[in-house]
């Protein structure tokens, strides 16, 4: 078996990243289930925090080709 | 790359020599496929925009209709829900933004083009400087210069000793974070995707040439290609969006007044 390690470690490195979406997006669910007229103010916070979270397994991603 | 069939030689797991693509005509090195690109996005941006726009009824045609409601969009959940009472002076920045970006972006899966230009990351870069200066400018223009570097450096409520560690980071984040973040996830984005359509593709190509066993599981590679082209579709979209929603908020934050 050949490969590169960095792979590897860039799968373990999105765990953290992948929790935060779900954690992200499982707030903004429930926040809109409970009161379903605040979607609107929600939908651009959990979308900022979605892009926040997600930035950082981008970086591994980016990381792991160029390392 | 590629531990699953490097075994087998002869196949070449997508990488990121896939996106250093050659010059289109003779040697030019301006006039490479993302280049191209580009300049079709801008025509086709402003001919749909000027189309759409040109013979505007108050019954709109259907093309009218869909000019209206890409701006729509744009001006009022992106400029003034974010924004606030001076959102009109940026909508056609961040329009313009969200058009282009969204074009660019959506050529990574039109049929016969099939290159996200975003992969490319000088693209992505000069949209993050050009939201740089726009949002520092407008900040700069509405508070003043001393006003507005004092409010990024010592921002109010909090205790002073902490500022020793704030006042770094904050000048870091105005200066190199947010634009860099800003650039590297949308290019991020569409080289992950465009390597994730890649791999399956090519994948499923090689998958046919091989034993009859392996021509047996190409039909899987190629239907999960196509569902992916699917994400991919909803990706580009939200990283478009997310790109001018970021923009939009920066050029908030810029303009927010101290409490």
């Amino acid at each position: 078996m050949t490969g590169s390690l960095n792979v590897v470690g860039y799968g373990l490195a999105a765990i953290g990243p992948a929790l935060a979406v779900g954690m992200i997006f499982a707030a903004y669910i429930s926040g809109v289930a409970r009161q379903p007229e605040a979607r609107s103010v929600l939908q651009p916070i959990a979308f900022l925090g979605f892009a926040l979270a997600e930035a950082l397994a981008l970086f591994g991603l980016v990381l792991a080709f160029v390392l | 790359m590629g531990v699953w069939l490097a075994a087998e030689d002869g196949f070449k797991p997508p990488s990121t020599a896939d996106f250093e693509l050659p010059p289109v005509f003779g040697d030019n090195p301006f006039t490479t496929k993302p280049i191209l690109l580009v300049f079709l996005s801008v025509i086709l941006v402003s001919v749909f925009f000027i189309r759409s726009s040109r013979k505007a009824a108050i019954v709109p045609s259907k093309l009218q209709y869909a000019g209206e409601s890409v701006y729509g969009f744009v001006r009022n959940n992106l400029g003034q829900d974010i924004i606030g009472h001076e959102f009109m002076r940026f909508v056609p920045y961040l329009f313009t933004l969200f058009t282009f970006i969204l074009t660019n972006n959506l050529f990574g899966i039109i049929p016969l083009l099939q290159f996200p230009t975003m992969s490319r990351v000088s693209f992505p870069y000069v949209l993050a400087i050009l939201t740089f200066v726009v949002f520092h400018y407008a900040g700069i223009r509405h508070k003043g210069l001393l006003k507005y570097v004092k409010e990024i450096m010592f921002p109010p409520g909090v205790p002073k000793p902490v500022y020793v560690i704030l006042t770094p980071i904050e000048i870091s984040t105005y200066l190199l974070v947010r634009p860099l973040t800003l650039s590297l996830r949308l290019f991020a984005n569409m080289f992950a995707g465009h390597l994730l359509l890649l791999v399956f593709f090519l994948g499923g190509d090689y998958l046919l040439q091989g034993a009859i066993g392996l021509k047996l599981v190409a039909p899987f590679a190629f239907t999960l290609g196509i569902v992916l082209t699917f994400f991919e579709f909803m990706v580009q979209c939200l990283q478009a969006y997310i790109f001018t929603l970021l923009t939009a908020m920066f050029i908030a934050g810029a303009l927010a007044d101290e409490h």
